[in-house]
């Protein structure tokens, strides 16, 4: 165990302190209520606790045995082992936040360099030290857009080929203002609507426009009259972009983007079962007093040294308190450090590669998936590594029978959306081989479709 | 700490300086020397904009802190001190003259009954220190 | 010591990681869409390397010396959890995975629902939100929630003791709610009597952190929650100080509604340079319902050959999803080896040298500095980091002549209540020769203040930079190193 003190120390302890024993020390807990037995497992040694947690890890199926086809928001990606070795280095990950900056100079330069990559991935001016995850960070847009125009625009409208999480945690969060509803793209009935079927929805009391960069169906649209139109009409954009086709797609920035937010866990993020992930927040320098979340700054010190400081720690919680534009403390920081290690390793060609390779063996699966019977891939639109595949029989069986087979099938977009029934959002990436992929389509060619 | 003998004040540590139906508004020395120094000035009103009494028509932060400016008149927005937030440091500097933040038609100029005059805002100044 | 940026380190065609080939034909982009520029940096794995190294002995971290901060709870972090938290089983499960391909993962996190409920005292726990500010987040949610379903719709007020955490009164106005401070008593205790006359049929609730921020724990508490209930409120407890409390007393006992914990300050999971948190929420019987969705659940009993079938549920009047997926898995596992390491003896300890750690060093440091409460404190206390005969030494100065010995100061200026306040939380691993070495230091730096103040005023004097200029960062407000357009 960790307590260090010995039976000696204690009593010496005791003494200076001027109690006979440690239970005097609690004499303000009602009686009623003091040292009540909790009823819990024994204490294990460190031998034993790893070996009970090892039943745990191995009661699981994993990424390890199955080939892994499933994307919907996490992502299989190759995590290169320089990564998790300088995350190991524990003046990173027992450090606390960079409060006092004279003695936390390594962990605020990597925020600096986080910024910087996350604003130049998306083209955008100025980055925050990371959110919770790519929905948090997209209720953090809603949030920022409301704040903006001050309460007197009142409409989010939002795509409904967004990731459906996140447009559950964002009603989450902006239940409470009084003044703001969210709309949904009037295509109900068809999520898979273009972009630009929002147009006609934005108005002068719209705030924000929402939508997902490739949209939650894999597709990558061209954004410029959707940006074009959102600003006629005095509003901001507001796009949810993954990370990694940015190393292939135009940036968000270039095309009139007002607010860049998303999932980071593809750069150098394990899948871990949902978390710990890290959502970015990117936006234009003249909204950076509004960003919410953490900031690091550029300054010298007495002797005119470069260093770093949090910076504008004035609009947040612990200085506003209620007038905080928002209440995050704590956010993801040692992730947004692996995001920036995995980045600063792979590097303009190496990103690219891995764009790229998602890109071709996407489109090889899809092309391949096409051709079966009973199957179909709508190739029109251009994907990057996300694709819907129309199937013959309801999505769970046929998952149910890759999984007897060794694969992790696609996403089942019939529990989200009532109109895509027998559709499935399959992921490929760089760590899906040529093989495993000709492995599915003869797996899926057995697919009777009576 | 300096106090401008032909101002009103009120407890929230604005100043109003009355020029016919024009109210002017700034911050006094004393809510500078709380908020040390100045970073960054926001004026949230527009000109043209009606604004009633209460409304927050400013935000003032320094590394430390941030305040709202809280207007003690309704009215009209006639000007708005446009280049402050290129020299927030006149906050700190000249906060009864160059760092105005905005200027506004009353159109209830009985509002003003309620605030302090300059003596009145010295003793509350000294009741308030540690 | 300056180290350069990724971005002056760059070298073109420098790459550090490498990809195959494509190994499938070759499909045309669409070359519209495409981007032209990708202005990444260009380096080789051994500059990464050397770079994040050189950064990462900068800093000062748990595993370098102690951190007092208040309300931090900066214990230290097993390295046993490092180990279990990064087996395969757990890191490459994909949060979309079929549930039962996952029964190892939501066994576990339904064991930590059921332990944080047995710790505290509480009925349900949901583990999703990211952290403590989230968590707390979620509870005044739940509040707003639960008055609502009960078709009351005055309850508008939330009231916050004004010792309190900035994240309780920004929490409470993200929900809408009219924050009203409540103000504490000489003895460090909510003044009851001021509360008796704010609680009325306007008041859905009361923040209430316990042991508070100044260390203490309420008198009157159990009063407290009394008089919150009678009027009709609910009462929402800060779980941050939930360190001075294990197999000391149950929140839930006491009369809380609902809590959140942070696992990355009770818990030992680590603080990573600022996250990833964790900040689970338990709530008493009324409130199951209306917890974020989802939760663990077990769907079919074991039995002697089996073990039981788990799965996610969702409480049926949710306030709905806080963040994507389940939570931050990652620190559920070690949140839950922590708790397996300790048992119920185990963390009763864990409190109990908490307290006597911060009353050892209370007690070592009261003559020289003013300490505003002379009461047993619990796992932390406060101090006036100034004195009235050294009139230009402030808590800042203090704090940063700390650096020079080798410790990171303690928790500056909060709470707000206590003037020039210095927050002290030692935890209860640090020894007693570290708490005697740091009470050396603070006693010397004392000293100093009235016959050396220039120590205290240049300090730090030796760290990788000097005190920073904290007005240009913000005014001119450098936030990244490299922009397309500045080249």
């Amino acid at each position: 165990m960790f307590i260090p003190h010995t039976q000696a120390e204690t009593e010496a302890m005791l003494e200076t302190v001027g109690v006979k024993s440690l239970a005097d020390l609690f004499k303000d807990v009602p009686q009623k209520y003091r040292f009540p037995k909790l009823d819990l497992p024994d204490a294990l040694t460190e031998m034993e606790a790893l070996g009970e947690l090892k039943e745990y890890a191995e009661a699981n199926e994993s990424v390890d045995s199955l080939a892994c086809f499933l994307g919907a928001g996490a992502y299989n990606h190759y995590i290169p082992a320089a990564v998790d070795s300088l995350l190991r280095r524990s003046e990173f990950y027992t450090a606390y936040t960079p409060y006092q900056p004279e003695i936390s100079q390594g962990t605020l330069q990597a925020i600096f360099e986080f910024q910087s990559l996350i604003a130049n991935l998306t083209g955008m001016e100025v980055a925050n030290a990371s959110h919770y995850d790519g929905a948090t960070a997209t209720a953090e847009a809603g949030v920022m857009a409301y704040h903006h125009f001050r309460g007197k625009r009142g409409k989010i409208l939002v795509s409904e080929a967004i990731h459906p999480q996140y447009r559950e945690v964002l009603c989450t969060y902006l239940c409470g203002y009084a003044d703001l509803h969210v709309e949904s793209g009037s295509s109900k009935q068809n999520p898979l609507a273009t972009p630009d079927s929002l147009i006609p929805q934005i108005d002068a009391d719209t705030a924000l426009v929402l939508v997902q960069y490739p949209d939650f169906f894999g597709r990558v649209f061209d954004l410029s009259p959707l940006a074009r139109k959102t600003h006629e009409a005095g509003a901001l954009l507001g796009v949810i972009a993954n990370p990694t086709s940015l190393g292939l797609f135009k940036a968000p920035g270039e095309f009139g983007a007002d607010i860049v937010v998303g999932e980071g866990q593809p750069l150098g993020i394990p899948l871990s079962f949902g978390g710990p992930y890290l959502g970015y927040f990117a936006t234009r320098k003249e909204f950076a007093r509004k960003i919410s979340g953490r900031l690091a700054g550029e300054t010298v010190d007495g002797q005119g040294r470069k260093g770093y400081v949090l910076t504008l720690t004035a609009r947040e919680q612990h200085i506003r308190r209620e007038k905080a534009t928002s209440n995050i403390c704590t956010n993801q920081g040692l992730m947004a450090l692996a995001a920036t290690i995995y980045l600063s390793l792979l590097g303009k060609q190496g990103f690219k590669q891995v764009a790229s390779l998602c890109y071709q063996k996407a489109h090889y699966a899809a092309g391949k998936l096409n051709r079966l019977k009973g199957f179909k891939v709508d190739q029109t639109i251009p994907f990057f590594h996300e694709f819907v595949l129309h199937c013959p029989k309801p999505v769970t069986q046929i998952n149910d029978m890759l999984l007897d087979q060794g694969f992790l099938g696609g996403y089942d977009l019939s529990k989200d959306f009532t109109t895509l029934k027998n559709q499935m959002l399959v992921a490929v990436t760089e760590m899906n081989t040529k093989d495993e992929i000709d492995a599915l389509v003869e797996t899926l060619a057995e697919v009777p479709n009576d | 700490m300096t106090i401008q003998p032909n101002l009103k004040y009120t407890n929230s540590d604005e100043w109003v300086a009355v020029d016919g139906k024009i109210a002017t508004l700034g911050v006094s020395d004393y809510a500078q020397g709380q908020l040390s120094d100045i970073v960054f000035v926001e004026v949230n009103g527009a000109v043209g904009e009606m604004i009633q009494k209460k409304a927050t028509v400013a935000t003032i932060e320094s590394v430390k802190a941030a305040a709202d400016v809280i207007s003690p008149v309704s009215g009209k927005v006639v000007a708005v001190n446009e280049g402050l937030s290129n020299t927030p440091e006149q906050v700190n500097s000249d906060p009864y003259g160059a760092a105005w933040l905005l200027k506004i038609e009353m159109s209830n100029p009985a509002e003003l009954d309620n605030l302090m005059d300059a003596k009145a805002y010295e003793k509350y100044c000294n009741d308030r220190s540690h | 010591m300056t180290e350069p940026t990724i971005y002056e380190l760059s070298s073109p065609g420098r790459i550090g990681v490498e990809f195959p080939r494509p190994d499938v034909p070759l499909t045309p982009f669409p070359v519209a869409l495409l981007r032209e520029e990708l202005p990444l940096p260009e380096l080789s794995e051994v500059d990464v390397i050397r770079h994040f190294t050189a950064l990462s002995r900068m800093n000062y971290s748990i595993d370098t010396g102690l951190y007092p901060l208040g309300s931090c709870t900066m214990k230290y972090n097993p390295k046993i959890n490092e180990e279990t938290a990064r087996l395969p089983g757990f890191v490459h499960t994909h949060p979309l995975q079929p549930e039962d391909t996952v029964q190892g993962n939501l066994a576990l996190m339904f064991q930590l629902q059921e332990f944080l409920k047995e710790i505290s005292g509480f009925t349900a726990v949901c583990l999703e939100p990211a952290a403590g500010a989230q968590g707390e987040l979620v509870g005044v949610m739940i509040i707003r929630a639960y008055h609502r379903w009960r078709g009351d719709e005055k309850r508008v007020k939330m009231l916050i003791p004004d010792s309190a955490h900035g994240t309780n009164p920004a929490s409470s106005a993200m929900s809408g709610f009219e924050v009203v401070p409540v103000p504490s008593d000489a003895s460090g205790n909510v003044d009851l009597n001021a509360l008796k006359s704010l609680c009325d049929e306007t008041v859905a609730g009361l923040m209430l952190t316990n042991p508070n921020t100044l260390g203490l724990f309420d008198e009157n508490v159990l009063k407290v929650i009394e008089t919150v209930h009678a009027a009709g409120g609910l009462v929402y407890g800060d779980g941050a100080n939930l360190n001075a409390l294990l197999g000391i007393a149950r929140p839930g006992d006491l009369g809380f509604d609902v809590m959140h914990f942070n696992l990355h300050k009770t818990f030992s999971t680590p603080h990573g340079g600022g996250g990833p948190g964790s900040g689970p929420v338990g709530v008493a019987k009324h409130l199951a319902e209306f917890l974020p969705t989802p939760v663990v659940k077990i769907i079919e009993e074991g039995s002697d050959e089996l073990p039981p079938l788990y799965g996610f549920d969702h409480p049926k009047q949710t306030i709905g999803r806080v963040k994507s997926f389940y939570g931050q898995f990652g620190m559920i596992v070690r949140a839950f080896t922590y708790i397996r390491m300790h048992g119920p003896d185990g963390l009763k300890k864990v409190s109990e040298y908490a307290v006597l750690n911060a009353n050892y060093l209370l007690s070592k440091l009261q003559g020289a500095y003013v300490a505003p409460y002379k009461r047993i404190c619990m796992h932390e206390f406060v101090l006036e980091g100034c004195w009235d005969d050294a009139p230009e030494i402030h808590a800042l100065d203090v704090a940063k002549r700390l650096m020079d010995y080798r410790f990171h100061p303690p928790t500056n200026y909060f709470p707000l209540i206590v003037h020039e306040a210095l927050m002290i939380e030692p935890t209860e691993t640090e020894s007693m020769q570290t708490l005697d070495a740091f009470a050396d230091a603070l006693l010397k730096i004392a000293e100093e203040a009235h016959h050396q103040p220039e120590l205290l005023k240049e300090a730090p004097h030796d760290t990788p930079v000097s005190r920073l200029d904290e007005v240009k960062a913000a005014k001119d407000l450098v936030l990244c190193c490299w922009l397309p357009e500045d080249y």
